[in-house]
């Protein structure tokens, strides 16, 4: 018989040497931007951060904690009506601000999670729908935000980012990036400990994790409660970014649901890699067929469809089953010391 | 005295409410699918009434008579071609489907009839009303739509308790596998479920379109009401349906009297406030 500590836990191989060589030389490339790339191209990719995190934080929360909620809109639009609250209201730094959005938005979060926990499964999904709604009745209701007509940023908060505009396009573009990146390795942190661990059976076998000791309602508790946090943050940044605010725009179910969930069913849920694949199909497929309007959200919502009935786990999925690739060293294979 | 007609109103509203929940709740029951397409089909109904009555030029409520079946075939094919693929034990797959179904039908509808608001005209029934006494009076149309209500219900509640297709249908929601052992075809059985489900939604639909303007972006409103009346009233229990989509009306009348801003506010509290302390609802039936 052999002893446990004859073995250790190797995450990465081969690939995810490569991929992670690779994602960490586009970081570079990406952050240094602002020096090769033309001021559309800086709002376009961080449009495509914006997408990639919360696309990401959906996989953690749908993918991997099994919680399929189709009202993250609430989050999105939560943090940014925060931002524009402290900055507006409370003369707080827009910068400042974007955090403290992110840690208001987890805080309510904790009692919202308590009463649509109560829902199982299914109806779960429409109850976070309903937090949304109720979330965008009320920012209607906010006069000192405009109620429902909405509401800009005013000149003062705007310069307050940076004195020069080209500094502040530059300023918010690291921050996207910045976002998405801590979002990222975060999950991949997240993953590869003990309660990543907990997660990948939950994914795996709900019920097989909870006879394995797997405390699933609290793990999945607070998943909901970091991906509020996390998603608020984002809704916050992409709001500072179009200065303009209103309860349709920030609640929207089209833009921050149906968008992301499409990612991610189409690039691969319950892995990592899905939503990074999922949002550069989703935006090349967004640049050639932009112009047919609602044609193009329909012809997403076939192929996520599709996708959805003969590639359950996505096109990423596809490529990992048939070549064992893996981006992120999230494997777990036992390795005997020598 | 304008309380207690407020009160009236919302409960005749409330009749719609459990229009649209009756076929949530029922194909919830049968095989534990929560089709969020459903609103977005309320709204199809709609349209083909809308087109049914310009192109024949009969009234919105008789059209049923084309759009009922009509959305009961949509409802058959859509199970037996599509829907059934995706049940099973895990929950994804049924929620992204309808999810995604839901986007088509809303961009297709979008496509074809813009985004400008339309309403059928029931003709002179619209603006009748009857005096109950106390100077108060009822809108005969508001009476026949929660009248159809509770026909429905009680043919619902007939229809499962009573006939063998009831049978069939509660057979395979107590246990597939044994259903299928004794001879039911259970993709048969939820075709038919679809099918009726949308017969319902396709009654919801015309009674919609008479009573107020509709475009083709109301369907996820109607899915939440229609929800939230099914988890006030408690799983399983079509009575307790009717209740809960009377609840809801009635909050959302007296939210609306209180404040025009508070209409739907006040009825997502009093959904939360259920779920809070009686998260099972008020006359539940089976365990979800």
């Amino acid at each position: 018989m052999s002893s446990i500590s004859e073995f250790r836990v190797q995450h990465s191989n081969w690939s995810s040497r490569i991929g992670t060589t690779i994602v960490v030389l586009a970081f570079v490339a990406l952050a240094a931007a602002p020096w090769w790339a033309e001021r559309a191209d800086l709002r376009l990719l961080a449009e495509i951060y914006a997408y990639v995190a919360l696309a990401s934080l959906w996989n953690l929360l749908a993918g991997y904690a099994g919680l399929v909620s189709v009202g993250q809109q609430a989050f999105v639009g939560l943090g940014a009506y925060l931002l524009f609250g402290l900055a507006m209201l409370g003369e707080v730094h827009p910068l400042a601000a974007i955090p403290l959005a992110g840690i208001a938005a987890a805080i309510i979060a904790i009692p919202v999670a308590a009463l649509i926990f109560r829902l199982r499964g299914h109806y779960f999904a429409i109850g976070t729908w309903v937090i949304a709604e109720i979330f965008r009745l009320l920012a209607a209701q906010t006069t000192a935000l405009d109620g429902g007509s909405g509401t800009s940023l005013p000149a003062a908060v705007i310069i307050s980012i940076a004195e020069s505009r080209q500094m502040r396009e530059f300023v918010i573009y690291w921050i996207a990036l910045a976002q998405v990146a801590v979002i990222l390795f975060g999950i991949v942190w997240l993953l590869r400990s003990r309660y990543g661990l907990a997660l990948t059976a939950i994914r795996d076998n709900e019920l097989g994790a909870r006879s394995n000791g797997v405390d699933v309602a609290r793990i999945k508790y607070c998943v909901y409660v970091a991906v509020a946090f996390g998603t608020a943050m984002v809704g916050a940044l992409i709001f500072l970014q179009k200065i303009r605010i209103s309860p349709d725009t920030a609640f929207s179910v089209n833009d921050w649901t149906a968008f992301v969930i499409f990612i991610t069913v189409i690039g691969g849920i319950g892995r990592i890699e899905g939503p990074i694949i999922g949002t550069v199909i989703f935006f090349l497929l967004r640049q050639t067929l932009a112009d047919l309007g609602a044609i193009y959200l329909l012809i997403l919502g076939v192929v996520a469809i599709a996708v959805m009935l003969w590639a359950p786990k996505g096109l990423w999925g596809l490529l990992a089953d048939r070549f064992g690739w893996q981006v992120f060293p999230l494997q777990r294979r036992l390795i005997r010391k020598r | 005295m304008d309380w207690v007609n407020v009160i009236l109103q919302g409960v005749l509203l409330g009749g719609l409410y459990a229009m649209f929940a009756a076929g949530l709740s029922l194909i919830f029951g049968v095989m534990r699918l929560v089709n969020i397409a459903h609103g977005d089909l309320i709204v199809l109904a709609a349209y083909i009434a809308l087109v049914t009555t310009q192109m024949l030029g009969i009234n919105p409520l008789l059209s049923l008579v084309i759009v009922v079946p009509a959305m009961a075939l949509i409802g058959y094919v859509l199970q037996r071609g599509l829907l059934n693929r995706t049940l099973g034990d895990d929950l994804l797959p049924p929620l992204l489907v309808t999810f995604g179904l839901s986007v088509i039908i809303q961009n297709g509808l979008l496509e074809i009839f813009t985004a400008d608001s339309v309403k059928l005209n029931a003709g002179p029934v619209e603006i009748e009303s009857l005096a109950v006494g106390g100077g108060l009076a009822v809108g005969v149309l508001p009476l026949i739509q929660f009248g159809l209500a509770v026909v429905v219900i009680a043919a619902l509640q007939w229809l499962f308790y009573r006939t063998a297709l009831g049978r069939a249908f509660r057979a395979t929601s107590d246990d597939q596998p044994v259903a299928q052992l004794m001879g039911l075809n259970n993709a048969h059985v939820f075709g038919l479920a679809m099918a009726l489900s949308l017969a319902i939604v396709a009654i919801a639909g015309v009674l919609l379109a008479v009573r107020s303007n509709f475009d083709p972006a109301i369907g996820p409103a109607r899915l939440i009401f229609g929800f939230e009346a099914v988890i006030i009233g408690g799983l399983g229990s079509m009575w307790g349906t009717l209740a809960g989509g009377i609840i809801l009306g009635v909050a959302q009348a007296i939210g609306a009297q209180l404040d025009p801003g508070w209409n739907l506010l006040a009825g997502h509290i009093a959904f939360l406030v259920v779920l809070a302390l009686r998260p099972q609802g008020l006359f539940p039936k089976v365990q979800g």
